[in-house]
């Protein structure tokens, strides 16, 4: 019995030292990623950056990146969050990990040095997790996370298949997109794609002629219920969907397609158009090296304000704040965004580099996709968010429109309902 | 022994018992009664994920009563699970029968027919993307449904089968049933061969014919798990998730919803916790009720 007792003893024992995490500092740090296709890379560069410095940084990779953002929220909610990880979600819950002490200011150490280390970053990246005075989240002005990369979302144009219908330029207006469009169509090609069955994209294709077609003060003025979604503006933007619909420009089924099996299709040039961020690059590399596309914003189709592209971070690694190894997290972010390592990781993953100067080695194509980042606009920098239940019944009324089954005015109404009803939950 | 040393050899022997006992007991409490009643408790709060919860009492489940999306959810599940009902266990039973008699090739069959349940639903919906796709690319139909009928002579039939909300939910059905047939199909061979073959002899010798055979004999010693595999396939269409998202991604407007993945949105696209929580709990009643109603059911089937 005695020993029993002793066995059951040791064995709690074991389960709460196992379960509980050192405070004290060491020289190894854990990253959490969920970047399958920089995994490789990040493990290279971890390797060197212990063979510089003795720090071992241990990289664990969970994808898919659903399954990563929940697995973040359980840690936070244990307190067992890594040295070092990435946030996947809006600027309030960003704002809350960091309430939560989860977050490290970086600040100080940005702007070390006149502000090397900031300034060499793309600003528009750096906005993706920085808190400016007087924010609407109440947290202290800085900088909270360290970009590795960044990213845009653009029209990308399949050269080849476009010279065969005989056009022998991309569209620079709506209209000439659609002329194009339909000019494929007549020699048996699909003029555009895109992974609509996954909403955030197609919010974002939305939002771009959104900002173009009214500008930016009144996209935000509806979000903050100042303007209806019954505006004649709005329904101009669902008209896009009711135009590329009736023109037939977009592929079969395109309301139900993940962004993977788009990829797929412009790939094997399945169609000519197609609405993508730049990480496609890598995407295709790897499916058709043959390929040969360019990149081109989306064409606007009014001239009264400009077109706003979706384009920011693309991934965005932060320091947990309760680490005690925090000092070493931040050193090893700052070598990670460094120019040479940074040429390291857009060559191995064809990925934008978050630095600057490290924009000299990228590919041709790359270099396309870095012209957008100056007309590039993204919710987490926005000054107000659309509430996402309001976001849900939006794209999910383009989708119905995309199918026929609605009008924009029905749609407009119904979004406008929804919105209503979640105003007057947050006035009470 | 007096009663003292008497009670001490009692609670020793008891508690060493309740040692043995302790290590699942407490994985169990920490695996699935804690998880449960702390989503019970987080169905009355507001909550984002993280940060503080707010107390909003039954605020969460007034709304659910009015969510007409919900409710949609729960209809096309029943549509699905109705589907297999109906179509999947009647054919897997079919099939059944047909593999308990001696046949050529029965073994082959057997392992033909279960290869669909063994295949992840990842893959399953992969494959039938495929066969469903409704593109075209060099004046070809890229999917291996639209190809045949084009090629058969029915043009008018190649469609958008997932594309279109008027046959969405049943090509979801369809593929459901394909994958979940051979679960049925297993159980039931496996209660065939267990029924004593002396019984039908017993009927050929009084006169029966084949189909007095099947109903006085086959369906009655059946009953108990047939009643089984219907359990199954309420509980697993009811619950049916990676199928829809591979084979629709985030749904065709709200036309695929079923309630998992209006769980999943809520807590994934919205980042309503609480609300989530509150739809996980009426779920796991209504399907509590649904297996009550059929062990109910059976209970009564057994006693006639």
């Amino acid at each position: 019995m005695r020993k029993l007792m002793t066995w059951c003893t040791c064995l709690i024992f074991v389960l709460f030292v196992g379960c509980s995490q050192s405070p004290e500092p060491s020289n190894k740090l854990l990253l959490w990623h969920w970047m399958t296709d920089r995994n490789d890379a990040l493990e290279k560069l971890a390797q060197e950056y212990q063979q510089k410095t003795g720090i071992e940084v241990d990289v664990q990779l969970f994808a898919p990146s659903d399954s990563y953002s929940q697995k973040v929220i359980a840690a936070a909610q244990a307190s067992v969050l890594p040295d070092i990880y990435g946030i996947l979600d809006k600027k309030s819950i960003v704002s809350d990990f960091i309430q939560a002490g989860f977050v490290a200011n970086l600040t100080d150490a940005m702007q070390v040095d006149g502000g090397a280390w900031e300034n060499s970053l793309f600003d528009k990246a750096l906005a993706d997790k920085r808190f400016d005075a007087g924010n609407n989240y109440g947290i202290k002005p800085g900088i909270y996370g360290v970009p590795i990369d960044v990213t845009n979302e653009q029209i990308i144009y399949n050269k080849k298949l476009l010279s065969k219908a005989g056009i022998s330029k991309p569209p620079l207006t709506f209209e000439e997109f659609v002329k194009d469009g339909q000019l494929l169509r007549r020699v048996g090609i699909t003029p555009f794609v895109s992974g609509w069955g996954e909403l955030w994209l197609l919010d974002c294709f939305a939002s771009n002629y959104a900002f173009n077609i009214m500008g930016e003060d009144k996209v935000f003025a509806t979000f903050r219920g100042q303007v209806k979604y019954t505006d004649p503006d709005w329904i101009k933007v669902f008209n896009v969907f009711v135009e590329l619909r009736d023109k037939g420009i977009l592929i079969d089924g395109i309301v139900t397609k993940g962004n993977k099996y788009a990829e797929q299709d412009f790939a094997l040039e399945r169609a000519a158009f197609s609405f993508n961020g730049s990480w496609c690059v890598n995407v295709y590399h790897d499916m058709n090296p043959d390929l040969i596309y360019g990149v081109i914003p989306p064409p606007p189709i009014s001239t009264a304000f400009p077109l706003k592209i979706w384009g920011s971070a693309g991934s965005t690694f932060v320091v947990n704040g309760s680490s005690p190894n925090k000092d070493k997290a931040i050193a090893f972010l700052k070598w990670l965004t460094a120019k040479e390592q940074q040429m390291v990781l857009a060559e191995a993953t064809n990925n934008l580099p978050s630095n600057k100067e490290a924009l000299l080695s990228i590919s041709p194509i790359l270099g396309e996709f870095a012209k957008g980042m100056d007309q590039s606009t993204h919710p987490n920098i926005w000054p107000v968010n659309e509430d996402p239940s309001v976001s849900e019944a939006f794209d999910r009324g383009i989708q119905a429109i995309i199918i026929g089954e609605k009008t924009p005015q029905q749609v407009a109404q119904e979004v406008q309902i929804v919105k209503d009803r979640q105003m007057a939950k947050g006035n009470n | 022994m007096d009663q003292k040393a008497k009670s001490a050899a009692i609670f020793k022997d008891n508690f060493q018992n309740f040692l043995f006992v302790l290590p699942a007991f407490a994985i169990f409490c920490t695996f699935y009664i804690y998880p449960f009643l702390n989503m019970i408790y987080i169905s009355f709060q507001d909550w984002i994920g993280i940060g503080p919860m707010h107390f909003i009492g039954l605020q969460n489940y007034k709304e659910l009563m009015g969510d007409k999306l919900w409710w949609d959810s729960i209809w096309h599940a029943g549509y699905i699970t109705l589907f297999a009902l109906c179509f999947q266990n009647p054919l897997a039973f079919a099939l059944a029968l047909a593999c308990d008699r001696e046949i050529r090739l029965k073994r082959f069959y057997r392992v033909v027919f279960f290869i669909a349940p063994v295949l992840s639903e990842v893959v399953v919906g992969l494959i039938w993307n495929w066969i469903l796709n409704p593109e075209m690319q060099n004046g070809q139909h890229i999917g291996l449904l639209n190809h045949f009928l084009y090629a058969s002579g029915f043009p008018q039939l190649v469609h958008d089968w997932l594309g279109d909300p008027k046959t969405a939910l049943t090509t979801i059905a369809i593929v459901n049933s394909w994958k979940g047939f051979g679960w049925g199909f297993i159980i039931l061979l496996a209660g065939l061969q267990t029924i004593d073959k002396q019984l039908y002899e017993a009927a050929k010798i009084d006169g029966a014919g084949a189909w007095k055979t099947f109903t006085n004999v086959t369906i009655p010693m059946m009953l108990p798990v047939i009643l089984v595999v219907m359990v199954l396939t309420i509980l697993g269409c009811m619950q049916v998730f990676v199928l829809i998202l591979t084979l629709v991604n985030e749904g065709l407007v709200n036309h695929t919803d079923v309630p998992v993945t209006r769980i999943f949105s809520a807590m994934q696209n919205t980042n309503r916790f609480g609300y989530a929580c509150s739809e996980a709990v009426i779920f796991g009643l209504i399907l509590v009720c649904v297996s009550f109603i059929t062990k109910k059911f059976s209970d009564k089937a057994k006693q006639v």
